[in-house]
């Protein structure tokens, strides 16, 4: 067998059988669940906490239009309930917990409804507003009863205006497909960030590991450094790929089920409403794949070469700092990026090498760019890969050789200085 | 089959950590590579499975050089012993045994073998770090030797072991010399050297000082030891001239001169200063060589 495929077979089952991958992998499987299942959870919550508020209709005329009206907004964890007792009793039974607050109807001087509102707190509870919103509709209502307006003409004031947005230009996408793509986008860019960072450094502190066991000088007298560096990147993308692959599978699982148990509409949007699997653009993912691939392998040589340069798995955090940073930038530009796609320092950012596999995904995500820039991207992130992986293999073989003080860049001369034929 | 060293320099800036070194090492032969630290044995052993190249000159093994290709032909026991710490014992000989280009089932036969053989076959499904420091060293032994390598290289071998298993280790390193293997070590211990090797080299700051088989190193050198126990003062001695050596021990002396010439005539004169309870002529050791010619006391 491929020495190379030796070197990737073992860190993969090493990585994939070792009790950090199968806590991380449980632990996000029990998140994606959780998360698409948001709304079953809150709803399963919700069902024992109805909110009931006591209406005490001072002015006698007011309950029966109010409670309509709130029947109309279709309200779903509130009730209302006709009281008929004094205040000071009703104001004892919101303090007892019987009801959950009091809400007083009463007709002002210019014989409009007026209300106040009575509870334990009066902070942070949503549901005040729509009570207030109900209140207004009610009084619109009669307003215009007494001033002879025909309902239907009411409903025809206050039916919402049609606002449609037409791009004219023939790259642009509609706001629709923008807002969609921007939330897929999103959830890539993320997915991105994560694992090159995860499994970035995971590679520099295995690199380190065999350093500092020197194991290394036995590898590396048996497999060339860039087969070593190489089985042992793939290895370790192998292993991120397994836990993606489940992640997903579960999340889709758990879409899936979680909308066919959608029975009715909620005032929580459910996670599933937001990533609409059916409608991803194929180029979409085409295009997430290949820069997430590339993005990773661009990071995870560099990170390996620096993996290689210090003695202890403490220093690797430590040289690694840099490369991070540079993720971090490049994740911050894609997210303001997300806004404005079309900016001019987004376009210039994606083609810079370490940038491109998030800001190159993002403009073709959202933007109907012109292939060549994608394909320009693709080949100037290939070429400093490439280019990475030479010094890398490089630094690698003299790095491994080399103990003593480590973590500073002086180093890197003195590797390669090392590797010299 | 012979691995051939040929005027190989190695520089490491303006450092010269091997300064034109020549050797040939015979199949079937155990090579001993003595040298202080810093000598440039590492650096030597480095050079020769392919880690590090020759600055200048060649090193080849029957007349092609080291490289990736022929690492199944070398097995390379490190200094600094290099296993992981918490891969299982068979796991991480599997591991090692692949890169070889050895079959699993052949490694799990080996395995199997020398565990036994080293009398630790229970370690099998143990992590490494789990294994004290010698039981380590044995399993480090084993992936040296996993895959019948043609040429052994054994850097420090025996430093830290107790006697039991160096003998153990001595016995394994003899079988597979028997067996066709050629094989160079470094050790400090210079009875191990005078036990095992038939050829050998000393380094000095990366020079071979002395090269040649064990016995013409030992007549080239001359000089004897004589050691004397006697009831008087024997601190005179240290006058004459061809004594090149003088320690004074509780019961007499012990004295290195230039020839045996010497020597009869320290026995001469002191016959008849008075009773001499001992007289001894010995061929000098390797550690008296060793410590001549790098000119540094050492162990």
């Amino acid at each position: 067998m491929n020495k190379l495929l030796i070197v990737l077979m073992h860190t993969y089952k090493t990585r994939i059988k070792s009790k950090a991958f199968i806590t991380t992998t449980i632990i996000s499987l029990l998140l994606i669940v959780g998360l698409t299942n948001m709304q079953s959870i809150i709803g399963a919550f919700n069902d024992e906490e109805k909110i009931t508020i006591a209406v005490l209709d001072k002015s006698g005329e007011l309950y029966e239009p109010f409670a309509e009206q709130f029947k109309i907004a279709k309200v779903e964890d509130l009730e209302v309930v006709k009281a008929n007792k004094s205040e000071q009793e009703l104001i004892d039974k919101v303090q007892d917990g019987d009801y959950d607050a009091l809400l007083v109807l009463q007709k002002n001087s210019q014989n409009m409804p007026e209300a106040t509102f009575k509870a334990e707190t009066v902070s942070g509870a949503g549901w005040i507003d729509t009570l207030e919103q109900t209140l207004q509709q009610t009084k619109t209502v009669l307003a215009t009863k007494n001033l002879g307006v025909d309902p239907g003409q009411v409903a025809e004031i206050y039916a919402p205006v049609s606002f449609d947005t037409v791009a004219l230009k023939d790259s642009a996408k509609s706001e629709e497909e923008l807002n969609q793509a921007r939330s897929i986008v999103y959830v890539l860019l993320f997915l991105i960030y994560f694992f090159v960072i995860f499994y970035g450094s995971m590679i520099s502190t295995e690199v380190a590991t065999e350093k500092s066991s020197r194991v290394m000088e036995i590898l590396i007298s048996s497999v060339s450094p860039v087969k070593q560096m190489y089985g042992k990147i793939f290895g370790v993308a192998l292993v991120g790929l397994t836990q993606l692959a489940l992640i997903f599978m579960v999340g889709f699982i758990s879409i899936k089920s979680a909308a066919k148990g959608e029975h009715s509409g909620s005032t929580i949007d459910s996670f599933s409403s937001y990533i609409q699997l059916d409608q991803l653009p194929i180029s979409t993912v085409i295009y997430a794949i290949v820069f997430f691939l590339l993005g990773f392998l661009l990071y995870a040589t560099l990170l390996a070469m620096l993996g290689s340069l210090v003695n202890k798995v403490e220093e690797a955090n430590q040289v690694i700092t840099p490369v991070i940073l540079l993720i971090v930038v490049a994740f911050m530009i894609a997210m303001s990026g997300l806004a404005a796609p079309d900016a001019s320092f987004v376009t210039i950012t994606s083609f810079i090498p370490f940038f491109t596999p998030m800001i190159m995904f993002l403009r073709a995500g959202m933007l109907n760019i012109p292939i060549w820039e994608v394909m320009l991207g693709i080949g100037i992130l290939i070429a400093t890969i490439a280019l990475f992986a030479v010094i890398a293999a490089k630094v690698y073989r003299g790095g491994v050789l080399m103990y003593g003080s480590a973590t500073s860049f002086k180093n890197l001369k003195k590797a390669l200085q090392l590797s010299k034929k | 089959m012979s691995l051939n060293i040929e005027s190989v320099t190695k520089k490491f800036g303006s450092f010269t950590a091997v300064d034109d070194l020549s050797f040939n090492i015979p199949e079937d032969q155990i090579f001993g590579l003595l040298g202080a630290n810093g000598a440039g044995k590492t650096t030597t052993f480095r050079m020769m499975i392919g880690l590090l190249n020759p600055t200048m000159g060649a090193i080849t093994w029957d007349g092609r050089p080291l490289t990736e290709k022929t690492s199944h032909v070398i097995g390379y026991f490190p200094e600094e012993r290099g296993l992981y710490p918490n891969l299982k014992v068979s796991d991480q000989l599997l591991y090692l045994g692949r890169l070889k280009g050895m079959s699993k089932q052949e490694i799990r036969i080996q395995v199997k073998k020398w565990l036994e053989r080293f009398k630790v076959p229970e370690y099998e499904n143990k992590k490494i770090e789990e294994l004290s420091k010698g039981n380590q060293q044995k399993i480090q032994f084993i992936a040296a030797v996993l895959h019948k390598p043609k040429l052994l290289i054994l850097d420090e071998p025996f430093s830290g072991l107790d006697p039991v298993n160096v003998e153990l280790l001595k016995e394994a390193v003899v079988e597979l010399k028997r067996e066709g293997t050629t094989i160079v070590f470094s050790s400090h211990r210079m009875e191990h050297v005078e036990e095992l090797c038939e050829y050998l080299c000393i380094l000095h700051k990366g020079k071979p000082v002395v090269h040649g088989s064990l016995k013409d190193v030992k007549r080239s050198f001359g000089k004897k030891n004589v050691t004397v126990y006697a009831d008087f003062d024997l601190e005179y001695l240290q006058e004459l001239s061809g004594v090149t050596r003088f320690k004074k021990v509780t019961e007499g002396a012990f004295l290195q001169v230039e020839n045996e010439d010497v020597s009869q005539r320290i026995f001469e004169m002191i016959s008849k200063k008075g009773f001499v309870r001992k007289f001894e002529l010995e061929e000098p050791s390797l550690n008296d060589i060793f410590i001549e010619k790098v000119g540094a006391s050492y162990e």
